[in-house]
């Protein structure tokens, strides 16, 4: 970024940031820290240990990580791999994949077939997650379900997906809800390339996989990862399937941001226990941040 | 036909087809959203109504406190949110552009960091505990700091791409003349930059209306719950819903955030402002 000189001194500067600043210190530095102190005792809403928690060492993070248990439904381990799963299928695979194929199939084309689907999948992104939660509830019902009726037109069976498939419900779901983020940024980043490469290329005959794999590809590198980097992010982060399912049945789609609510949130209100998942959760999160922090100041450099 | 007209008569079919099926994907799961409201018998069928009514409009409209959630918490809860993100954004992106304070670096990279590591269900757990401390659960101002917090990093990313794209040409003459730094933000600045203030507060807008989490966290009394909780209601206490209402009141709820897209949409054109670059 080039360094513009300043109009005022600084001392106005940190006029004009101080608000900022005191949300930023109150509402995100304040909890981060805050969060590390809770996990280390047994807080929790009601009863003796709510006015005066106990330190209690390493007691919650030894029971998140018990062995004999961890895995099993309903148990940190097994939310951790229900989400692992959820990010791929849903983030990884459904947006990034169909918003690639979006912005590719669209690349340096106008006209009204773009402007309804951007329309379409943008809609999916912005409309309230209460209801985009209840008309998936409508469109996945066994029963009624616009979904099996296609399949059952189509002869492919009806499953109870809420019930029988629920994570592959909440992977649809969300492949749905998401993909705009990522066929907005690969179609903006397509805009970029020069068109005299892609022209170039085919004048000597390229095949659109060609295409995409001599010139998109590499010329999209840093696009992509920006955009894997962020989706999982987010996805890893995100409550909108507890709407879906309620994280069940039988917990089988209790994402690791549901199993924290469950904790933290609801029946015993278990804040000290609730602190040491949010713990593993702020660590993953900032490990992915630094890996897009990272990579964008490698590209910046370069 | 030469065989260069048939690959592009070809590749048009394609595209074609290909849009078919992703605007297939992307608008069934929405048809119930548009049917079912306008039919009185609805059940979770889209079903194109034999006598279109607005009978359950009418019925939701009776339901005071599913109104009260929609027409008077929903935009308290998002004009504070919007007045707060859009007026602290715009001051610390423009002391941002315009100054050189010390350590500003390290703050942006602070913003970006932290804005993504403290989010979701992970970070209610402190936040709960700390506006418990401030006295400020079950209250709009609770909800409305909380979700400024949040919104604030991403908020400002997208201002200061507007500020850094205005002329400083006319800021610096007005302090020639002699005006007040207040005053070259407020008389010169401000005017310039009003489309990204716009496009800031109608993000933070939607933000703010479509919310589940933080209100059903920190929030206790029906009095005060937005519409994104207040659609609970039309369940009964069988957790059967009441789809004829349920749907009608989502329609209500949704019809704002489409409009602001269309404005938006339509004066600025829908695309990434600020915040994610390569």
């Amino acid at each position: 970024m080039e360094r513009k000189h300043a109009i005022f001194p600084a001392r106005v500067g940190i006029i004009f940031l101080t608000p900022a600043l005191l949300f930023v210190v109150v509402f995100l530095l304040y909890p981060f820290v805050r969060v590390f102190l809770l996990s280390f005792t047994n807080q929790t809403l009601l009863g003796t240990t709510a006015p005066n928690p106990e330190f209690v060492g390493l007691d919650n993070y030894q029971r998140l990580f018990d062995p004999d248990r961890w895995m099993r439904l309903g148990e940190f381990g097994s939310a951790l791999k229900i989400t692992a799963q959820f990010v791929v299928g849903s983030a990884l695979i459904g947006q990034a994949g169909m918003g690639m194929l979006i912005a590719w199939a669209f690349y340096r084309k106008r006209g009204v077939l773009r402007e309804v689907v951007f329309t379409l999948v943008i809609l999916a992104w912005i409309i309230p997650e209460t209801v985009v939660a209840f008309t998936w509830v409508a469109f996945l019902d066994w029963e009624f379900g616009t979904l099996n009726s296609v399949l059952d037109t189509i002869g492919v069976g009806r499953p109870d997906w809420l019930f029988d498939r629920p994570l592959q419900s909440i992977i649809l779901f969300n492949s749905w809800r998401g993909t705009a983020f990522s066929m907005l940024l690969f179609s903006g980043a397509l805009e970029t390339i020069p068109p005299s490469y892609v022209e170039t290329a085919e004048v000597v005959g390229a095949t659109a996989w060609q295409k995409f794999r001599d010139i998109f590809f590499p010329l999209l590198r840093g696009h992509i990862l920006t955009d894997l980097i962020l989706i999982t992010l987010w996805t890893f982060n995100v409550f909108t399937p507890f709407l879906l399912t309620g994280g069940g049945p039988a917990k089988r789609t209790e994402v690791v941001s549901i199993y924290t609510y469950r904790t933290a949130f609801m029946g015993r209100h278990e804040f000290g226990k609730g602190s040491s998942i949010a713990v593993v959760m702020m660590l993953i999160n900032l490990a992915l941040a630094l890996i897009y922090l990272a990579s964008i100041r490698r590209r910046r450099a370069t | 036909m030469n065989s260069f007209l048939m690959r592009s008569w070809l590749a048009r079919a394609l595209l074609f087809a290909f849009s078919v099926i992703i605007a297939a994907f992307f608008v069934t799961p929405l048809l119930w959203l548009i049917t079912a409201p306008f039919n009185t018998q609805a059940n979770l069928a889209v079903t194109i109504p034999s006598n279109p009514s607005l009978a359950n409009f009418e019925a939701v409209y009776n339901n005071k406190f599913a109104m009260r959630a929609l027409f008077q918490n929903n935009l308290i809860i998002g004009g504070g949110v919007m007045v707060l993100v859009a007026g602290v954004a715009t001051m610390a992106s423009y002391g941002l552009s315009r100054t050189h304070v010390p350590g500003r670096d390290v703050l942006v990279y602070v913003l970006i960091l932290f804005s993504s590591v403290v989010s979701g269900t992970a970070a209610m757990v402190p936040i709960f505990l700390l506006v418990f401390r401030l006295g400020l659960i079950d209250t709009y101002a609770g909800v409305i700091l909380v979700m400024t917090g949040g919104l604030l990093p991403s908020a400002i990313f997208i201002m200061r791409d507007f500020i850094d794209s205005i002329p400083r040409s006319y800021e610096e003459a007005a302090l020639v003349c002699g005006a007040s730094s207040l005053r070259v933000f407020r008389d010169v600045a401000l005017p310039m930059v009003r489309p990204g203030v716009v496009v800031v507060a109608i993000w933070a807008f939607v933000n703010a209306w479509g919310a589940f989490l933080i209100p059903s966290v920190l929030l206790r009394s029906p009095d005060r719950m937005p519409a994104s909780i207040a659609s609970y209601s039309f369940y009964t206490e069988a957790g059967t819903p009441n789809l004829t209402l349920l749907s009608a009141y989502a329609f209500l709820y949704t019809i704002p955030v489409l409009v602001l897209y269309l404005i938006v949409n339509w004066r600025f054109g829908f695309r990434f402002f600020g915040g994610i670059k390569s």
